[in-house]
């Protein structure tokens, strides 16, 4: 009994503490980005339900809830009804390995960083087989256009993190955290050595997340909504959610891989003595990794306020011609840092 | 409570069952996009026996590579391609007799190799990661990039001018096609595209008022 309560009950436990605040997170980030975008456009935002409409984000979950879900004519059921899910699990899965502080991680896998691209890349099957299954041109013109993107930008994503595994020497997503550490503060982290590519990696994985400005697989004016058009009530949500939950998972992970995670930014420049609620402001603790996985996510949405849409060639050309060659000569010089002693993994912790 | 290798039996018994019954759907469905999906079940949970052999790298990789990269395109490919299921069929019975040698040949091939084993006395041979006391990933790097260098460089020089030959091969110049030059989009400057001309104001109602010319 006891070992059943080890086994299933705390694991079980561990995965709700994570999915459970994932979704709410998706729900505030969902009203966050509406309000920052009304802002910047200079218009309220969502304002009527609860104090500052904070409340908007969960009437629209019941509402999306209570709506029929509506299955088009001559679509494929089975795979209409998959798709959702095929998008969901791939965008949860991989919070499996995302490590939150010291020791608090659900499973610390020694391949992580590839179990991540592995999930990432599984992502794309639900948006495919959406466009495919809905019997519906343009869902068919969003999927394919988003596998296209998809693929060519998951080629410069694994590249950058080529990068980040070189200078930390390994797979482990803690361990990747632990090489940042070091008595420089933040520039101990990877962000600069590795400073194109960190801008790479993030620029992909906005195009990952579909997001604008590379939005094409929905791309509202062009072919309505892409491969959900056709999908209402949960199942849309369902989408809404994965797209959402992928977009916070690339804010943890650039956070991880190239702002030092749950380190301090002060790391080695205070050595105070102080109670624990202080004493995380520079011995580092989660706290920090929400505060740098917010303002990565920030950027989501300033990009989303600021830039026109991306042609569907200059997306193309973009990731192929512009941040393959940036990431591979990168590589290269992450090789030469690292041989020739120029950033030490995990100096002085 | 169950026995760790009871367990991890029973998992390998489950997973391969999985890899059988999806391969066997990937030749009998009829829809060709199921047949995809089936494919893409079956390197899954072969993913997974891996996975239970303690081959994790090649496990995640092969999920990586083939299900994330490979099946996509095939995907795609299939989806644009609206093949008559009835065509392809016809062929079943005249293929058949090809089908059965190849798989034949499979057999006796994978049943010498594994005889071959047999006879030295090691059917799986020893664990080499966990000999040298390290991580299967880490052991598989340090093995690729030491003791076997000079293959891996081979290999992976292979593969890349199969990607240059590929590009040669479907590549061709149209004279009539128009390119755009990023950088000289980049490059213009306002006053290349429009002229500010600086005029006096003038009202068209009253022409005699007005000593402006008009454009």
């Amino acid at each position: 009994m006891d070992q059943l309560i080890h086994q299933v009950l705390v694991p079980v436990g561990y995965i709700a503490a994570i999915a459970l605040p994932l979704i709410v997170a998706v729900a505030m980030f969902v009203y966050w980005e509406r309000k920052v975008i009304g802002w910047m456009h200079v218009r309220m935002g969502p304002n009527k339900i609860g104090p500052f409409g904070v409340l908007q984000a969960f009437a629209d979950v019941v509402k999306l809830l209570l709506k029929e879900v509506i299955l088009p004519s001559s679509a494929n059921r089975v795979l209409y009804y998959l798709a959702p899910l095929l998008a969901l699990v791939p965008a949860f899965a991989a919070w499996a390995v995302v490590p939150f502080g010291e020791k608090m991680v659900l499973a610390d896998v020694n391949a992580g960083l590839l179990y991540l691209l592995a999930m990432t890349s599984l992502g794309v099957y639900g948006i495919i087989l959406a466009g495919w299954a809905s019997n519906s041109r343009y869902a068919l013109l969003g999927a394919m256009r988003s596998a296209a993107q998809v693929i060519s930008y998951e080629l410069a994503m694994g590249l950058a993190l080529v990068c980040v595994l070189v200078l930390a020497g390994s797979l482990n997503l803690t361990d990747i955290v632990h090489a940042q550490a070091g008595g420089k503060g933040f520039f101990d982290w990877f962000w600069l050595p590795l400073l194109p590519v960190f801008v790479v990696y993030f620029v992909s994985g906005v195009a990952e997340t579909n997001r604008a400005p590379f939005d094409v697989a929905e791309g509202e004016s062009e072919i309505v909504a892409g491969f959900h058009v056709e999908y209402s009530g949960s199942a849309f949500a369902i989408f809404f959610l994965a797209e959402y939950a992928n977009m916070i998972l690339v804010s943890f992970l650039a956070s991880i891989f190239f702002l030092g995670g749950w380190l301090s930014p002060l790391q080695g420049w205070i050595h105070a003595d102080a109670p624990g609620w202080i004493n995380w402001i520079w011995t580092g603790g989660f706290a920090w990794l929400l505060i740098k996985a917010f303002l990565m996510s920030f950027l989501f949405l300033w990009f989303r306020a600021t830039f026109p849409r991306y042609r569907y060639d200059q997306i193309m050309r973009l990731g192929w011609k512009v941040f393959i060659p940036i990431t591979i000569v990168w590589v290269l010089v992450a090789g030469c840092m690292k041989y020739f002693g120029w950033v030490v993994a995990g100096t002085g912790v | 409570m169950i026995d760790t290798n009871l367990f991890q039996l029973i998992c390998f018994y489950g997973f391969a069952a999985v890899t059988v019954a999806a391969a066997l759907a990937v030749i009998t469905l009829k829809n060709s996009v199921h047949a995809v999906l089936s494919l893409v079940l079956t390197f899954f949970s072969t993913a997974c026996i891996w996975l239970l052999a303690e081959a994790e790298f090649l496990a995640i990789a092969l999920i990586v590579v083939y299900v994330g990269a490979v099946m996509v395109l095939f995907l795609f490919v299939v989806m644009m391609l609206d093949i008559k299921q009835e065509h392809v069929r016809e062929g079943f019975i005249r293929y058949l007799p090809v089908g059965i040698v190849v798989a034949l040949v499979m057999l006796a091939e994978m049943l010498a190799l594994i005889g071959v084993r047999a006879m030295h006395g090691q059917v799986m041979g020893a664990n080499p990661a966990a000999a040298a006391g390290m991580s299967n990933t880490a052991w598989l790097g340090q093995a690729l990039y030491t003791q076997y260098l000079l293959p891996f460089e081979i290999a992976a020089l292979i593969l890349t001018v199969g990607v240059v030959v590929a590009v040669a091969l479907t590549l061709r110049h149209r004279g009539d096609k128009r390119h755009e030059s990023a950088s000289e989009q980049v490059r213009v400057q306002a006053r290349d595209r429009i002229r500010v001309v600086k005029m006096a104001p003038s009202r068209p109602d009253e022409p005699t008022a007005s000593q402006e010319p008009r454009q």
